[in-house]
Formats: C-alpha cells, structure tokens, sequence
C-alpha cells in the first residue's frame, strides 16, 4: 500500500508529464506520440513499449481526440480513476488557456510572419518523429513474418486504398484472433 | 443555449471515429450549418489559429468555438462536452484491458493489434508529409531525415528537437 505522500508526488509528475505534453502538441493526435513516448515510456516507466503499442490500438479506434484518450488511459494505467482525471486536466489545460489568451487579447494572429516560419520549420520535425516512433515500436513489435506481412498489408490498405484506420484496426484485430487460433489447434495436432 | 453548446460538443466527442482532424468537419456542420452560431468564414479563421496553436486542434477548435458563441462559459462547456465522453469510455476500456490482459482471446486480438499500430503510425506520417507538400521539396526531405535520425538515435528530447526546428524554420 502507498502512502499518501507517494500518491500526491506520483499524481504531481503524471500532471507535469501531461502539462508537457499538452503544451507541445503542434497539430494533432499523432504528433503527441513523440513527446508521450519520451515521458511516458522511456523516462518514467509507467508503461512498456508493448503496452504503449496495446494502449494505441484502443485509443485510436474508440471515438474522440486520439491525443485525450490516450492521456486518460496512461493516468487509468499508473493511478486509476484519479489519474485519469489528473492526466485530462494536464492535457487539456495548457491548450484552453492558450486558446483564452489569445481569444481575448489577439484578434489575428494567424498571418504573423515568424509564427509562419516557426510552423513551417515545426512540420518536417513531426513527420520525421512520427516516424521515428513508428520504426521504433516496430523494431520491438515486428519480430515473425505475420507481424511483417500484417504490417505491410495495413499500410497498403490505409495509403493505397485509403481505408478508414478504424476499419484496418478490426482487421488487424480479427486476423490476431484467427492467428491464436490456428497456432493452437495446429500445435495440438502436433501433441 | 449554455445546455445546446454542451451536448453538441458531447455527441461529437462520442461519435467522431479517427482523432482529431476527423472532428472538424463535424464540428464544422453542427456550428455553422446546424445551429448557425458562427459562419463559415468565421470557422475557418478558428480553424487557422487552432491548427497553429499548441495543443490537440480537437481541445483548441472546442475551447474557441465555445469562446466566440458565449465567452469563458461557453468555451468551458464545449471543452468539458468534447472530452467527457471519451473520459466514460477510455477509463472503461482501460479497466477491462488492464483486468482482462491474459485473457487468451485479448492476447489473440492484441497479437493482431500490434504490427496494425505501428503501421498506422508509419502511415500518418506519411500522411501529413503527403498533405504538408514535405515530400515534394529537397530541403524539406532532408530536414525531415534529420529530424528522424536524431530522435531515433539520440536522447534529444522531442520537445527540443520541434522547438530547435521551429527557430530554423524562422531564421532560414
């Protein structure tokens, strides 16, 4: 059982990691991964790299902001209910207030030249980190020539046919069960 | 009013598949074509800022949108609306998961789960540089490889390496 203390101090990084994250999303959902990946996974552990990949799977295909859900999941898995809480408020505080700010006091701010500069230097650096994650977690995902061959087939369906991510995602889902399935009755047969 | 703006947010939290970006339209058909609180010039100079402002473009679309119809209150209540849903729904699926995580038939799922991930990971990249014009430049190409390298083989921080970029996006 843990303290009190321990519970306040673990509740105060979930909502500075989160605060972090909420700040320096540029854009959307999967721009977050680069930054939730660094704080989540490798400098607090609170969730392993397969875990982070399972957590996606149910974040992405369930309604919402893909970046929301998968805050409220991360505080789920390290405090329960209140953390969930925690992470949502850390997530989302950093945008509504910025937003504020700038509803009141800056009627257009859209066309300044340095903010211009800024996001079209900002873009290139998210897609090479999204990738970056990407090939991260698969070098740790990827391992048999089913996990190679769901892999490739996914993308082809998500670039070339541009299906709906979620309907990939029950693909890949029914395929995994289908695979656990003739894994068992063929190694059965082997008895 | 105060009771319309909640639950339209609200439904579009609990029905809007595939992240933030697939909320806008949504957003953009119950604001100005639905209920007619803003116009279609005025969501579009939202959606401008919105996308170039820190934070998910879901939170900050809601947070301003909610501004412009009934000021702070509002843009509390649109906010609170967009992710009360998924707060229900992901603690829910997070204690399933977390209780059912050896459950034979999960494993098989998730087995098929993961190598699906990842390449949708590797697919939104491609995406967005696709759609940012990133993959029709040189320089642009190269400082999307920099970027990569150095966060697949340093311990940069991501945070400094977007903002790093971001200054070489003003400078140059």
């Amino acid at each position: 059982m843990i303290s009190i203390k321990q519970k306040l101090a673990l509740h105060r990084k979930l909502f500075i990691s989160f605060i972090k994250i909420g700040t320096f999303v540029f854009g959307g959902g999967y721009a977050m991964l680069p930054i939730i990946q660094r704080e989540v996974v490798n400098h607090h552990q609170w969730i392993s790299e397969k875990d982070f990949i399972d957590m996606l799977a149910v974040t992405q295909s369930a309604p919402g902001p893909v970046a929301v859900n998968t805050s409220i999941f991360t505080g789920y898995k390290v405090a329960r209910l209140s953390g969930a809480v925690t992470a949502l408020i850390g997530v989302v505080l950093p945008p509504f207030t910025i937003i504020l700010l700038l509803a009141t006091f800056l009627s257009s701010y859209s066309d300044n030249y340095y903010l211009i500069q800024f996001f079209a230097g900002v873009r290139p650096a998210i897609v090479g980190l999204i990738l970056g994650v990407g090939l991260k977690t698969g070098k740790n995902i990827i391992h048999t020539s089913f996990d190679f061959f769901l892999a490739v087939l996914a993308l082809i369906l998500l670039l070339v046919l541009g299906l709906h991510p979620f309907l990939i995602i029950i693909l890949g889902a029914l395929s995994g069960l289908l695979y656990s399935y003739c894994k068992k009755s063929s190694s059965q047969e082997d008895n | 009013m105060y009771w319309s703006l909640f639950k339209t947010f609200f439904l579009i939290g609990a029905f809007s598949f595939g992240g933030g970006y697939a909320m806008l339209p949504l957003i953009q058909e119950e604001v100005v074509q639905n209920h007619s609180w803003l116009t279609a010039t005025q969501f579009a100079d939202i959606l401008s800022i919105a996308e170039m402002t820190p934070g998910p473009v879901s939170i900050n679309t809601a947070t301003y949108v909610g501004y412009q119809i009934s000021g702070f209150s509002g843009s509390a209540l649109a906010t609170l609306g967009l992710v009360l849903p998924s707060f229900i729904l992901i603690s829910t699926l997070a204690s399933l998961v977390l209780k059912h995580k050896n459950n034979p038939y999960f494993q098989g799922v998730f087995r098929g789960l993961r190598p699906v991930v990842v390449a949708l990971i590797i697919g939104a990249a491609i995406i967005l540089g696709l759609n940012t014009n990133i993959f029709t430049n040189v320089a642009e190409i190269l400082l999307t490889i920099v970027a990569l390298g150095l966060f697949y083989f340093t311990k940069l921080h991501p945070i400094l390496l977007l903002l790093s970029f971001g200054f070489l996006g003003i400078i140059f």
